[in-house]
């Protein structure tokens, strides 16, 4: 093999722009699959680095993954280069994030989503149902035919909790409440495909569903514009999509990952950061469901109360949302 | 593949693809420099990514295998006169057979064992994929290009399904399976050479590039130089001539897309036996309509699918190092210079060919006629 002389002739200066960088600052971020610009998960996620580099003038490095192999990759030319801590958004990275700790075990990791058991990684979940089970609650309430829609986005265990949540929160308020169920796709595309999002909600519409709740990334656009052609309700999802079509959108159940992604890297920067399990629900205000001034007449204030109330009871303990449990 | 008969073999085979994709990269470079990088700076990064350190080379590889198994699928029903858009679910579908024998032996018989039985479940479940299409087609004319991608759609719900509901690791968030024991891991590139002393960077290239490079031998072997494979090109190219010399076209097509099949369900080898060592979801990741561009680039010889397939490798590899490097250039832009190559390469090939027949010292044409070129797939 010649090769290796070659190479080593090539690799040289990398390796030495490596060293210099070394002493700086650069934390990183992988997201996954939907990209950057999909105006829900993983945008949120870029909107956290956005305010670190805006508070800090630090530079984020990203990358957007196309297929399996690329997460691993990703993970360990950012750790060859110098970043001390990297970011991996979605629970599907997780398997990639365990075997980069373990090449790298000084360079700090956070997982969004997933949990991986090694000292130098930061496993961040949310309590997703814990703001699905408001926005249930807020659908029963503010539905006047009993009947709310949920539109999901893949059948994923991720998105079961969110209809779980959705649907025992909805039951809270009305026993007799019935709760449609649809999942868009079964592959990746299900995340970006607002005009199937728009007929599945104008089939739950069609059978009587006045609220519908969608937890699908960019295909819920067509899901909230189903709605409002109709003149139903819909509840945005992860990002506060209220002012999306005011008036229209009753609320949306906000999973703050720009928070999370925020601190974990502050965290990183100032020394104050630990591995371990993160858990951020109500309590944490790592969920919630929005209220502005885009929803602020749909939600009257009798519906508020009973929403503080159940936020109080929920984050007490004294009720308890039931999780989605993996088979 | 009767070459139009106006350039000699090397230049149809060699010159033209080399123009075609001078062409894409030209006009990539142009997106490229409207996005406000410099296009000569990008070119070298995607090579230098690419083909530049050994770890870049054992990345287009890994990918290139990937590619082989789906081209020399796509390249076989293409001789027998069939575009089989089906191999990401082939591809799919076959991952499943190897993966669950994976599992199911991973930690009870050595490699030696796992392999063998690993290759045939992929190819059996892959095939087992394409057979229905097959049938279909074959006994009841419903168009394999439609009933394919519709089983793309059946195997993503099926894997989907079974991913979430069957196969998934107990308390965890994402769809996959658990991992493999230990003696289904395909050894990669640079264990192999440690063993003889070479080191090499670290990369997912793996055993399964030898078992890709050996498909492709067997498939020349089969479709050039046996009878079936003489029965199944004269089927694809003049369906009356196969019934004429004794050939039925309906047993041929189901046969070959068994094997199409067969072919694209050895890609869950690289990708799970090889570099994931579990089940997931999604993981063909549109190797299986790369595929189709590879088989069409590759004018569907094994050769020409080798050169293809490391092409897309490299810009696959490239682009990613591309992506990395210089935060102008995302994911999206990666696409649309393979979007440029499949363009230039496979829909707009007569462009070039027409003029530099003309051009061919020597060879004047007198007539220049739009060639032919491929059996025009039903």
């Amino acid at each position: 093999m010649k090769l290796p002389r070659f190479v080593s002739i090539l690799v040289a200066p990398v390796v030495l722009s490596t060293a210099v960088f070394a002493a700086d600052f650069a934390p990183a971020i992988i997201y996954d699959m939907g990209g950057k610009f999909d105006k829900s998960f993983n945008q949120s996620a870029s909107d956290g680095t956005v305010r670190f580099k805006k508070e800090t003038g630090i530079e984020v490095r990203e990358f957007e993954v196309t297929n399996a192999a690329q997460r691993e990759q990703a993970m360990t030319r950012f750790a060859q280069r110098g970043s001390q801590v990297i970011v991996a958004i979605g629970f599907s990275q997780a398997s990639a994030v365990e075997a980069a700790a373990k090449k790298f075990p000084n360079v700090k990791f956070a997982i969004i989503d997933g949990t991986v058991n090694l000292p130098n990684v930061q496993s961040i979940n949310f309590r997703e149902q814990e703001s699905s089970f408001l926005c249930g609650m807020a659908a029963a309430l503010a539905s006047k035919t009993g009947k709310v829609g949920f539109v999901g986005g893949m059948d994923i265990p991720l998105i079961r909790k969110f209809a779980q949540g959705y649907t025992d929160g909805a039951k809270f308020v009305n026993p007799q409440a019935e709760v449609f169920q649809n999942m868009t796709g079964t592959t990746a595309a299900a995340w970006n495909d607002p005009t199937k999002g728009g007929e599945l909600a104008k089939g739950q519409i069609g059978r009587g569903a006045d609220v519908i709740f969608h937890a699908s990334g960019n295909t819920g656009g067509g899901v909230m514009q189903a709605a409002k052609d109709a003149g139903k309700l819909s509840i945005g999802c992860d990002a506060n999509q209220n002012y999306l079509h005011p008036g229209s959108v009753l609320t949306s159940a906000v999973k703050r990952v720009d928070i999370a992604v925020y601190q974990t890297i502050m965290d990183a920067k100032n020394g104050t950061w630990k591995g371990g399990p993160v858990v951020l629900g109500l309590a944490e205000d790592g969920v919630g469901y929005s209220l502005d001034e885009h929803n602020r007449t749909l939600i009257t204030p009798a519906m508020e109360a009973t929403l503080a109330t159940a936020k109080a009871d929920i984050i007490s303990g004294k009720l308890k949302v039931a999780e989605y449990k993996v088979p | 593949m009767s070459a139009s008969a106006k350039l000699p073999r090397w230049a149809e085979r060699g010159l033209l693809p080399l123009i075609n994709l001078a062409a894409a990269l030209i006009l990539s470079g142009v997106v490229v420099k409207i996005l406000g990088e410099s296009p000569w700076a990008a070119l070298k990064l995607l090579v230098s990514g690419a083909l530049g350190t050994q770890e870049g080379i054992g990345y287009t590889l890994y990918y290139a295998t990937n590619f082989i198994f789906t081209g020399l699928g796509v390249a076989v029903a293409y001789h027998a006169g069939l575009f089989n858009i089906g191999c990401e679910g082939q591809a799919y579908v076959g991952g499943l057979g190897s993966g669950l024998v994976a599992l199911w032996l991973g930690d009870r018989a050595p490699l030696l064992v796992v392999l063998p039985v690993a290759i045939m479940a992929g190819a059996a479940f892959g095939a087992a994929w394409a057979l229905i299409p097959a049938w279909l087609q074959a006994r009841r004319g419903s168009h394999i290009v439609i009933t394919t991608i519709m089983f793309n759609f059946i195997a993503a719900s099926l894997m989907t399904y079974l991913l979430v509901n069957v196969l998934i690791k107990p308390g965890q968030q994402s769809p996959e399976s658990r991992e493999f024991g230990a003696n289904a891991f395909l050894p990669a590139a640079h264990e192999l050479f440690a063993k003889i002393g070479i080191t090499f960077s670290p990369s997912p290239w793996n055993l399964a590039f030898a078992i890709a490079l050996l498909a492709a031998a067997l498939v020349w072997v089969l479709v050039w130089r046996t009878r079936w494979g003489y029965a199944l090109r004269v089927a694809g190219q003049n369906q009356s001539a196969a019934v004429y010399a004794g050939i039925s076209p309906s047993r041929i097509i189901i046969q070959a897309m068994l094997l199409s099949g067969a072919l694209a369900g050895c890609l869950g080898l690289n990708e799970l036996l090889g570099s994931q060592h579990r089940i997931l979801i999604d993981f063909p990741s549109g190797a299986g309509f790369v595929g189709i561009a590879v088989a069409l680039m590759g004018r569907n010889h094994p050769v020409g699918i080798l050169v293809a397939a490391v092409l897309f490798g490299a810009l696959a590899q490239g682009g990613s190092q591309l992506a990395f490097d210089l935060p102008k250039i995302n994911r999206d832009m990666v696409v649309v210079i393979q979007g440029l190559v499949i363009l230039f390469c496979g829909a707009l090939e007569n462009v070039f060919r027409t003029p530099l027949a003309k051009l061919w010292p020597g060879r004047l044409a007198r007539s220049p006629q739009p060639s032919g070129g491929m059996p025009v797939p039903r």
